[in-house]
């Protein structure tokens, strides 16, 4: 008994879930199909699709998926901006009886699917990317602990994306917001297939994040160089195992939380519904338990690239190394102690919401702290004010905004006034494009050198610097402002006139921003025919400081062909200034995990078994689940999981080097 | 890594900077670590199940309680069977430690027996429930009840499954390294579900008759 | 004062020379009409002022480093290698330390003190000599998309319409009676959740005579734009006469008009009830408008007693009537309530009487408490003609 039939064969779809009377939706879906068909045509007619599933699609190099993180990031941004666009462009225009462009309809599918692409599909793939590119990197190690489940979990998080963006052409979104409280997101007022689709995309990806994280925390517990100890990781080392402890910590929460909601939604338990003893307020708790630690996965790695960046470019060690990573550490244990803040007007007691404030508040001790050791890292330096660089003072100069309105939002009474208006709204942004987009910037300038061999260009980026950070004060400061005039988030129409000008405001920065995100794809391009002219030849383009810069650009499959002894915490700092020699001979075969298709089989079929779900149809979803099981078992099978790089590719690959950097000596 | 480090750093002398006779590591040597924090992982997930019966546990929306529900001698007999079967899960190690094929087959098999006794015992109770109508969807301490306690039997469901497997390895290949370290994996995750049904049993079967 | 450090805060923000137009604004929650609210903002600013002891220094500190210590300045002091000062540590943990207390203390006593459960004394009043008057009670009802203001000490309710005296506090009970929303009148005070099955309290005050907006904070659903309503400040004989003419109208609010108005509709214009089922909110909180249904407090205090236990199971109802008349979910039986008995003794005595019954729907529920026999009974088996053929809104 659903709202419509369930047929046998198709469940419930029909083709009525196709929204060929919504001409938006019927514009972007020609624009993406003939997209994809350009891109798909090309890789066929260039003939990439074997060397694709061959060396990308099935690769456990961790520098390979490292790679396709951030380009699944770069294009969920694309999505996850357009419908940034469309909200901007909505309230500024629905004023004064005017409706304007989007119906509530198709309104609350834009800011629903705008929160949940930019976290779980834009910001957790550009912080895994760099996570998964750079850590192995960094502590001398040739791979992660599990190279084929790195490749796995790659492959969930593009499931849970693709699904996502299936919703956008095939049925709806959800229209709940992107935490899906119930019972708005219970079967009852969301009969459709939108939050089945928000679960299942969420509870697919979840699966990778959560392995990715217990891949990364064992890689950084077990491979670490020799001579690395604990307290001489470079600093994004000590963020990265920070952060994966936290996903290891916080997503099982998230995977169990919405399992209660898809039981309450597919069998009709009362976990989350008004009536039959449930407790909607349960959902609110468990959600936020997941949720606020995940603020601090994202912003941790940030706060790791800042410190590489600003040690590296004034040349100079970071100052307070040891109260960096005891301050990472605190905000790792605190941010489990602070989840109440998202809802203090539920009702709870006085006390039980000043606890939860203080606590919050005091998560800005270490915060605070970070900050005065960059700004002292930077305090007789010479600063060289490349982009990285660029991106690391607009973020200190942005940051401190946003944690300042964050402090404000964790006193209670403040919280009472401002909580969901647009302030707030404001506030998460400043510190999500503020702290952890820029960045994913400094971090994608500073390391894309060592990822392709040849460093970005320089004006496309600074103009993409530019359009970013004055298109980011112009986009949020005016909902600072309408926060404080009481206007409050979500809203699709408004009333009162006086509030136009400022989402024009908010509007017009929307448009620098999407100027910059237009200039960093130009940057891109720019860079790829350019490239003969930016190339690094010496693996250190920066003269950095960590492990990552002694080895070439980009970095042999190998990573070293020697594994590196560290005996300072900026290793690398430490070999130049040693006048570390590079090994010439007496390469031995390298040891290294085989690639392996069986990552994206079981991705695939795990869609397919999520798509089925979502629309009843349970011969399919029975069928995919079999074969799930089936490959599984079937890959434990496999013993063929490694060989050896012989010693004649080594030194051959090591020799070219030699050339490379003897010809360019002094250049 | 098993090699020496020698950090003493000498005015003059040159410290190395890298492993010159380095050696294959063995593949999963992270394998132990990494499927404890998955374990712990998990754990967390029964802890948000936990947390939500304990909520939700006396939300009987004027239905049956634990009381007119549960029947301990069926349950005792149940956490037996678990107990047992973690028993001889351990005898199943001790004989692979001393490298014997058979005898680890046969332990595993009883291993095996044991689980699925606990599994049939716990789908008879299931089903009296659901005869009674006392369904999952009757009320949230029903809903939370049968959410905690059928997602462990459904890990030991995958448990089992993952034994079977495990079984035609160790007949295909022996007792080689990685099966041993395939079974040390599922020897933790099977104690790791006696431990979760120990506070199952205590949690919702004892407090809730008591 | 507190306009002209707004001002400067945002000069300081926004770094764009709008001060004429953000004078032009009407920043209601830096000046708010309420006492509850302007203390709330009062905390706003001072927490803001305290930070920006620490955050100001901070923002010149980067941009004078930053400059100072360019690469091509090389008049500057450069020491690669220091990394380390213990008084420079001591001073940069220290700093927000000390901040954090003074915040902390903010917090805990300005929590407290505004705590929205919190009744408002005769202190709280800007005019003193209304500290006597007898709070003003309102029953809020969160409905999909419109609000409902119950006032019992009067009899009357109003519809996305809410007036309170000046000077006199008001004690807000609220509930709402399906999704969650976050009732918000920036002017009067902070906003509170307004969750179905649940009440939320709220005490404010309102001291200037006006007309505020007042809205759903808390995003509940596709009418969510237009859930918002005029709440008036008005003077005693300004109210007393606000009231009259609620009562003046011939609109009754009983059971079954609200079964009506709780379906979902958006941008409802103001409605006025002249008389009010004085149940009627206590029933919306405890989910049991619908003749027949169980109340939540009779429900939690049967099962504060351990439950109906096996008798209790089939004492089940169809859901006959739902905001969205919609069924349940597709693996499970369709959806029912609990239905509402007299006394457990009564439902045990049924439940001996008959055999329990396995199955959920159908069975013969255990008589209501003196409520007419619901329509369903009378043909038992019909569980689905039961739901009321709404129109669904579209799934596309």
């Amino acid at each position: 008994m659903s709202p419509t039939p369930v047929s046998p064969i198709f469940g419930r779809f029909t083709l009525e879930a196709l929204p060929i009377h919504e001409p938006i939706l019927v514009v972007t879906f020609a624009v993406v199909a003939l997209g994809g068909i350009a891109v798909l045509g090309a890789i066929t007619y260039f003939r990439l699709w074997g060397y694709l599933w061959r060396e990308w699609f099935t690769t456990v190099d961790h520098k390979r998926i490292g790679i396709m993180y951030m380009v699944l990031g770069i294009i969920m941004l694309l999505r996850g901006f357009a419908d940034a666009i469309m909200m901007r462009l909505q309230q500024a225009i629905a004023f004064g009886g005017s409706e304007g462009y989007l119906p509530a309809h198709h309104y609350d599918q834009v800011f629903s699917a705008h929160g949940v692409i930019m976290i779980f599909f834009v910001a957790m793939p550009l912080v895994t990317g760099l996570m998964n590119f750079v850590v192995p990197l960094q502590i001398g190690a040739r791979d992660v602990s599990f190279p084929f489940l790195n490749n796995f979990s790659f492959w969930m998080t593009v499931s849970g994306a693709v699904i996502v963006m299936m919703s956008l052409f095939v049925g709806e979104f959800a229209r709940t917001g992107w935490l899906a409280y119930p019972p708005l997101s219970g079967i009852i007022y969301s009969p459709d297939v939108g939050v089945d689709y928000y679960i299942w995309a969420l509870q697919v990806a979840g699966v990778g994040t959560l392995l990715s994280g217990i891949n990364l925390i064992c890689t950084i517990v077990k491979m670490r160089a020799p001579g690395m100890t604990m307290m001489k990781m470079p600093v994004f080392t000590w963020t990265s195992l920070c952060t994966n402890v936290l996903i290891v910590a916080a997503f099982p929460i998230l995977t169990a939380v919405l399992s209660l909601l898809a039981l309450d939604r597919y069998v009709g338990t009362n976990f989350f519904t008004n009536d039959l003893g449930g407790n909607p307020m349960m959902y609110v708790n468990l959600i936020w338990i997941w949720g606020h630690p995940e603020v601090y996965i994202l912003i941790l790695p940030a706060f790791g690239i800042f410190s590489e960046v600003v040690s590296t470019f004034a040349g100079k060690r970071l100052f307070g190394y040891t109260s960096m990573v005891y301050a990472t550490v605190v905000i790792t244990i605190l941010s489990y102690l602070v989840w109440l803040h998202h809802f203090f007007t539920m009702g709870s007691g006085a006390s039980v919401n000043s606890f939860f404030g203080i606590t919050t508040m005091i998560i800005s001790i270490p915060t605070g702290a970070k900050m005065f050791n960059w700004l002292f890292t930077m305090y007789r330096g010479r600063i060289r004010f490349e982009l990285p660089m660029m991106w690391t003072l607009a973020f200190m100069l942005t940051f401190v905004i946003g944690g300042m309105t964050g402090v404000l939002l964790a006193v209670p009474p403040a919280d009472f006034v401002l909580h969901n208006s647009l302030f707030l709204v404001a506030h998460f942004h400043n510190v999500i494009i503020g702290g952890v987009l820029f960045g994913l910037f400094a971090g994608i300038a500073f390391w894309f050198p060592k990822a392709f061999g040849f460093k970005l260009d320089p004006f496309w980026g600074k103009m993409s610097f530019w359009f970013w950070v004055i298109g980011f004060y112009f986009a949020f400061m005016p909902l600072y402002v309408l926060g404080l005039m009481g206007v409050t988030r979500r809203l699709r129409v408004f009333d009162d006139p006086s509030l136009q000008i400022w989402f024009v405001l908010a509007g017009f920065g929307a448009f620098l921003i999407f100027l910059g995100i237009l200039s960093f794809l130009i940057q891109i391009a720019v860079s790829i025919r350019n490239r003969e002219k930016l190339r690094d030849f010496t693996g250190d383009p920066w003269d950095a400081r960590t492990l990552e810069w002694a080895t070439s650009s980009p970095p042999p499959a190998y990573n070293f062909a020697f594994t590196p002894i560290v005996h300072d915490n900026d290793a690398w700092w430490d070999m130049k200034k040693h006048g570390y020699q590079r090994p010439l001979e007496g390469f031995k075969p390298i040891h290294m995990p085989r690639n392996t298709p069986a990552g994206v089989f079981l991705a695939g079929l795990s869609m397919v078994l999520a798509v089925a779900l979502i629309w009843y149809v349970w011969w399919l979803a029975a069928i995919s689940f079999v074969a799930l099981l089936a490959t599984a078992i079937g890959h434990t099978f496999n013993n063929n999981r490694d060989f050896h790089i012989p010693a004649e590719e080594v030194v051959q690959t090591e020799g070219e080097r030699t050339r490379l950097l003897a010809g360019h000596a002094g250049a | 890594m098993t090699m020496t480090v020698t950090t003493v750093q000498d005015a003059g002398v040159q410290p190395v900077f890298y492993v010159k006779d380095e050696h294959d590591h063995p593949e999963g040597g992270s394998t132990m670590l990494g499927f404890w924090i998955y374990l712990m992982s998990d754990c967390l997930i029964f802890a948000a199940l936990f947390a939500t019966y304990g909520v939700l546990g006396r939300s009987f929306a004027a239905g049956p309680s634990p009381h007119d529900l549960f029947e301990l001698p069926l349950v005792a007999l149940n956490t037996s069977m678990l107990l047992f079967s973690s028993i001889t899960y351990g005898f199943a190690m001790l004989a692979m430690e001393k490298g014997r094929v058979g005898t680890t087959q046969l332990w595993l098999a009883i291993t095996g027996l044991f689980g699925l006794a606990f599994l049939g015992i716990e789908l008879y109770e299931f089903t009296h429930l659901i005869l009674e109508g006392a369904t999952p969807q009757r009320s949230a301490f029903l809903s939370s009840f049968f959410t905690l306690v059928g997602t462990h039997g459904l890990h030991v469901t995958f448990g089992l499954i993952w034994l079977v497997t495990l079984m035609v390895q160790v007949a295909q290949r022996g007792l080689v390294q990685t099966n041993r370290r395939r079974l040390m994996c599922l020897s933790l995750f099977w104690h790791f579900l006696d431990v979760i049904w120990i506070g199952v049993f205590t949690f919702v079967y004892l407090m809730g008759m008591l | 004062m507190f306009t002209k450090s707004a001002l400067r805060r945002f000069r300081i923000f926004a770094l764009l020379p709008l001060a004429l137009l953000l004078s032009a604004c009407n920043f209601v929650v830096l000046n708010p009409s309420g006492h509850v609210a302007a203390q709330e903002r009062d905390l706003v600013v001072i927490s803001t002022i305290l930070m920006l002891i620490i955050i100001i220094p901070v923002m010149a500190l980067t941009i004078l480093f930053a400059w100072r210590y360019r690469h091509s300045n090389k008049s500057a002091r450069y020491e690669p290698d220091w990394e380390h000062s213990t008084h420079l540590e001591l001073v940069i943990w220290s700093a927000p330390l000390l901040i954090i207390i003074c915040l902390g203390a903010l917090t805990w006593m300005g929590t407290h003190l505004l705590d929205p459960y919190r009744a408002i004394g005769p202190g709280k009043s800007v005019h003193p000599s209304a500290g006597n008057a007898v709070p003003l009670d309102v029953e809020v009802v969160a409905l999909d998309w419109k609000w409902l203001f119950i006032y019992p000490q009067y009899g009357v309710a109003s519809l996305n319409e809410l007036a309170a005296p000046v000077d006199r506090p008001i004690n807000f009970r609220i509930t709402s009676s399906s999704v969650m929303n976050s009732f918000y009148i920036p002017a009067l005070a902070g906003q509170i959740y307004a969750m179905p099955g649940m009440q939320t309290k709220l005490h404010a005050i309102i001291n200037e005579a006006g007309e505020y907006q007042g809205f759903s904070a808390n995003y509940s659903g596709s009418g969510f734009s237009g859930m918002h309503f005029a709440f008036h400040g008005l003077d005693d004989a300004g109210f007393e006469s606000w009231i009259g003419t609620l009562k003046a109208s011939a609109d009754q609010l009983g059971r079954g008009e609200y079964t009506a108005l709780e379906q979902p509709s958006e941008n409802v214009p103001v409605r006025r009830y002249g008389s009010v089922d004085a149940d009627l909110f206590k029933a919306i909180l405890n989910r049991c408008v619908t003749p027949g249904k169980m109340c939540m407090n009779d429900m939690m205090a049967i099962d504060a007693k351990g439950g109906l236990g096996l008798a209790g199971i089939p004492n089940l109802m169809p859901v006959s009537y739902d905001q969205f008349a919609r069924s349940g979910a597709v693996l499970g039986p369709a959806r029912s309530y609990v239905a509402a008995i007299c006394t457990p003794e009564d439902s045990t005595a049924a439940g001996i009487a008959g055999p329990v019954t396995p199955a959920l729907i159908g069975t013969t529920p255990i008589l209501g408490s003196g409520l007419p026999l619901p329509s369903f009974m009378l043909n038992p088996r019909s569980t689905t003609s039961a739901i009321d053929p709404l129109p669904q809104p579209s799934n596309t």
